[in-house]
């Protein structure tokens, strides 16, 4: 079920001497079973962006179609599209509010209004997947790390089985073990269910090694839409609006302009090693 | 939406009306309102206008700035008019469905608009012009002889500050969580009053945990940077009266005995 | 008493233990968020601690500042003994403290009310303050945004303005409690290099808790802290060369140090601790050579 965005802007406070263009005529097309990464430094318009897509925010201009439905028709069941497009915020544990984990968990599902058997088993099913061991479930969430809380919060939204999954920053002030857990847990979720995920991100290195295609926003405006690869080739544009391509890119770079037979579109560590024991072979 | 609040929030400008202490400026704002309930004929209200309007002009915050305040007390004004029209005991002019339209409830509901609008706009005008940091240096200098009867003056200033410069954080914050509980698929909008109680639920807890969260962070952080009450304690900007305020307290005096002989005029007179 | 008063911080077994309680006020457990921690830092020093979130770097923070007092064991700030209540605001002014969340730390409406906070509370002149609030901003690039309201800054510009409140207080070191953990890629540079300049300008001594690895290999000495201890120290080069017990202790290296310590893994001569571009592309090109 693809999304399409048509020629979508959005300003708010309109009117007013805080008027601001949070997004000016965006467009863009997310096909099926996709994983992409949305980057851009704060205030670029990426989580304003992802707020479009399950109807949180209207657009002020343009249109977005879900399946090929115009959303902003009258007859559009927007309560559905929520379901169907899960969003997981920044910060996503300051959201927890139930007495258990467990019931914390099952309020996506219950809001879908599904009977209370399948409710169970949609939250024990994506606590088990964020890895939350049984005996934390009926525990207050409050209790519990900080690492866990997130997850939990994650397990919230992965309940209700999107179709797609929003994520605006999941990783921000985790340290590096939790981010690749959660990152980790993210990618597995998308392998099994295939479908697609959205990862709003100001940080190149964290995407690069996960998604199939990187949207880079600046200014409100898509600056950059293609492959990590063909992104980050424009690494000295990217550095110019606040954000920079994965240190093992520079790094490359630099070889291979002291002649080394490298390729220098490289995103991973893993791919640099390889290309420079293979440089090293020849 | 909620970012359209107004009300506790300071407008930058450099005027006669900012600069002025902010003991002068309470002192004022208590004597207009007391003013406001005094009067009730057409004289005595022209006269409150013009001093409003002349206050409005100097003040260099714009009309639409300062009447965005009355957004949220529109309905309730409309009530009160309301009551005041239906149920005012006189002389009625005509009746719609059993209910009385009078005179008198005309006249009354007339007047009570009158109040409640300028007692905003005369408020709001307060809090726009002064930076909420000054307003409670003002009322913790004005109140302080109360700290004699072991009232704790200085805390309550303090407490009022950091309420101020944390409601707009919260209101963010009550903005992000609904949207946050909106994507799980809750409903803020449809139902019941009970049921719509209930849904309140998902929002509330989250916004009681974070503002308790940042209580505490806030309390650690103050002491951090050697807090430990009002004693021994200096100011950036201590409170010295200017000559802009004599002149300002004069005016004041002046505006104070224009309503009574207004008043007194009238009374005699009608 | 001559060693004590030469250090900034001076900790010596360190340790920080605390009752958790069930619902109906039992203790059911003792927690020891810090046992036996050892630390010296001198004036003037970068001292970076390291550590996964829970590990107690925050903890050993908070006891700097006399938020927490120690259960057991000795810490000097400034040569003076944190157990002492009579120095709890002498010691809070020479080691001043910047915590995480940038909006739960301001408490004026006003940026330079705000940096003022400080030094009224120690009671300094009125004519004296507006000289320090003036310095400190200006020590931080944020003097232009003195009069601004901080909930329209961006969170590096609350985080320096909350450097400035502390810098205003005319502190001998500054702590600096995940100070970036919240911030944009932007943010975190900005803050950062406006405490190096700091340290490097006005000989400011640094204390800076982080989990971003990155941000450390320039510091003077490191600490590696996990589950209340001290689990490894020395210099970024040093500690960065030990790879694998990084990662056993929930922590990552530069990803340039990682690429190192995998070519090194297939077989590459290649030294211990590389941390920057410049000296991997110089080691290669020597295994190139040969």
């Amino acid at each position: 079920m693809p999304i399409i965005l048509d020629h979508v802007t959005y300003k708010y406070s309109t009117g007013t001497a805080y008027e601001k263009t949070a997004l000016s005529d965006v467009c863009l097309t997310i096909p099926d079973g996709q994983f992409i990464g949305i980057i851009g430094h704060t205030g670029s318009g990426k989580s304003t962006l992802v707020q479009h897509l399950n109807g949180l925010l209207k657009a002020t201009e343009g249109t977005i179609y879900y399946n090929g439905k115009d959303i902003y028709d009258k007859t559009f069941d927007m309560k559905d599209l929520r379901t169907q497009v899960g969003m997981v915020f920044q910060y996503p544990e300051h959201q927890l509010f139930e007495t258990t984990v467990f019931e914390d968990v099952s309020f996506g599902p219950k809001n879908q209004g599904l009977p209370k058997k399948d409710v169970d088993l949609r939250a024990y099913e994506a606590l088990s997947s964020v890895g939350i061991p049984q005996e934390v479930c009926d525990s207050s969430p409050f209790e519990l790390s900080g690492g866990q809380k997130r997850r939990v919060a994650i397990a919230g939204v992965l309940a209700m089985k999107p179709a797609v999954l929003i994520l605006d920053e999941p990783t921000a002030g985790l340290d590096p073990k939790g981010r690749d857990e959660i990152l980790d847990l993210i990618q597995e979720t998308h392998r099994r269910s295939g479908n697609t995920v959205i990862l709003v991100s100001h940080s190149m290195e964290d995407v690069a090694s996960y998604v199939d295609r990187i949207i880079v926003m600046d200014g409100g405006k898509v600056k950059y839409d293609d492959t990590p690869k063909e992104v980050f080739k424009s690494y000295k544009e990217l550095e110019e609006i606040g954000l920079a391509a994965p240190q093992v890119t520079y790094l490359m770079k630099e070889l291979k302009e002291a002649g080394w037979p490298v390729k220098s579109s490289v995103t991973t560590v893993s791919e640099a090693r390889d290309e420079i024991i293979k440089a090293l072979k020849k | 939406m909620l970012r359209d609040i107004t009300i506790g929030q300071y407008y930058p400008a450099d005027s006669k009306i900012h600069s002025l202490d902010p003991r002068v400026k309470l002192l004022a704002t208590l004597v207009y309102i007391i003013s406001l309930f005094m009067v009730d004929d057409v004289f005595s209200l022209l006269f409150i206008s013009v001093a409003l309007a002349a206050v409005i002009v100097t003040s260099k915050v714009p009309f639409t700035y300062i009447m965005r305040g009355l957004h949220s007390i529109i309905i309730l004004l409309i009530f009160a008019a309301a009551f005041n029209i239906f149920l005012t005991p006189g002389i009625p002019i005509f009746t719609i469905w059993k209910l009385n339209v009078t005179k008198e409830g005309i006249k009354s509901a007339a007047v009570m608009m009158i109040r409640m609008i300028y007692l905003i706009a005369g408020t709001s005008l307060m809090t726009l012009t002064t930076t909420p940091n000054a307003l409670t240096d003002g009322l913790e200098k004005s109140l302080s002889p109360l700290n004699k009867i072991n009232v704790p003056v200085h805390e309550i200033a303090m407490m009022m500050s950091i309420a101020l410069r944390f409601i707009p954080i919260l209101i963010e914050e009550t903005d992000k969580i609904m949207k946050a509980q909106m994507a799980r698929g809750a409903d803020f909008e449809s139902g019941s009053i009970i049921k719509k109680a209930k849904n309140m639920v998902p929002l509330l807890v989250p916004l009681f945990v974070s503002a308790f969260r940042r209580a505490n962070d806030l309390a650690m952080a103050m002491e951090a940077r050697c807090y430990h009450g009002g004693e021994g304690r200096t100011k950036m900007k201590p409170l010295k009266y200017q000559k802009g305020d004599a002149v300002a307290y004069v005016l004041l005096a002046a505006y104070l005995a224009g309503v009574i002989i207004i008043k007194i005029v009238t009374n005699s007179i009608l | 008493m001559k060693s004590i008063k030469q250090m900034m911080i001076e900790a010596r077994g360190l340790s920080h233990e605390y009752f958790r309680r069930d619902d109906d006020g039992n203790v059911t457990e003792i927690v020891n968020a810090l046992s036996g921690v050892d630390i010296n830092v001198k004036p003037g020093q970068f001292i970076a601690i390291l550590g996964h979130n829970g590990c107690g770097k925050s903890t050993l923070a908070k006891h700097i500042n006399v938020l927490l007092t120690p259960s057991d064991g000795t810490l000097y700030v400034s040569g003076m003994d944190v157990k002492d209540e009579d120095n709890t605001i002498d010691i809070r002014r020479n080691a001043g403290m910047v915590f995480q969340n940038p909006d739960n730390q301001i408490i004026a409406s006003i940026v330079e009310e705000d940096v003022a906070f400080g030094p009224e509370n120690i009671g300094v002149e009125t004519d004296e303050i507006w000289k320090r609030v003036e310095k400190s901003l200006k020590s931080v690039g944020m003097l232009e945004y003195r009069d601004h309201s901080p909930n329209r800054l961006s969170g590096g510009q609350k985080q320096r303005v909350a450097i400035a409140g502390v810098m205003a207080m005319q502190p001998k070191c500054i702590i600096l409690d995940e100070a970036t953990a919240m911030l944009d890629p932007v943010g975190r540079k900005e803050v950062l290099s406006a405490v190096k300049e700091l340290n490097r300008e006005k000989h400011v001594t640094i204390l800076w808790i982080t989990h971003y690895m990155e941000e450390v290999t320039e510091a003077d000495y490191i600490y590696v802290m996990d589950k209340g201890k001290i689990i490894m120290e020395g210099s970024p080069k040093g500690v960065f060369s030990q790879v694998e017990l990084l990662r056993e202790h929930r922590l990552s290296v530069p990803q340039i140090t990682e690429l190192a310590f995998e070519l090194k893994e297939e077989g590459l001569p290649l030294p211990d601790g590389i941390l920057t571009r410049e000296e991997l592309i110089e080691e290669l090109n020597k295994c190139r050579l040969s």
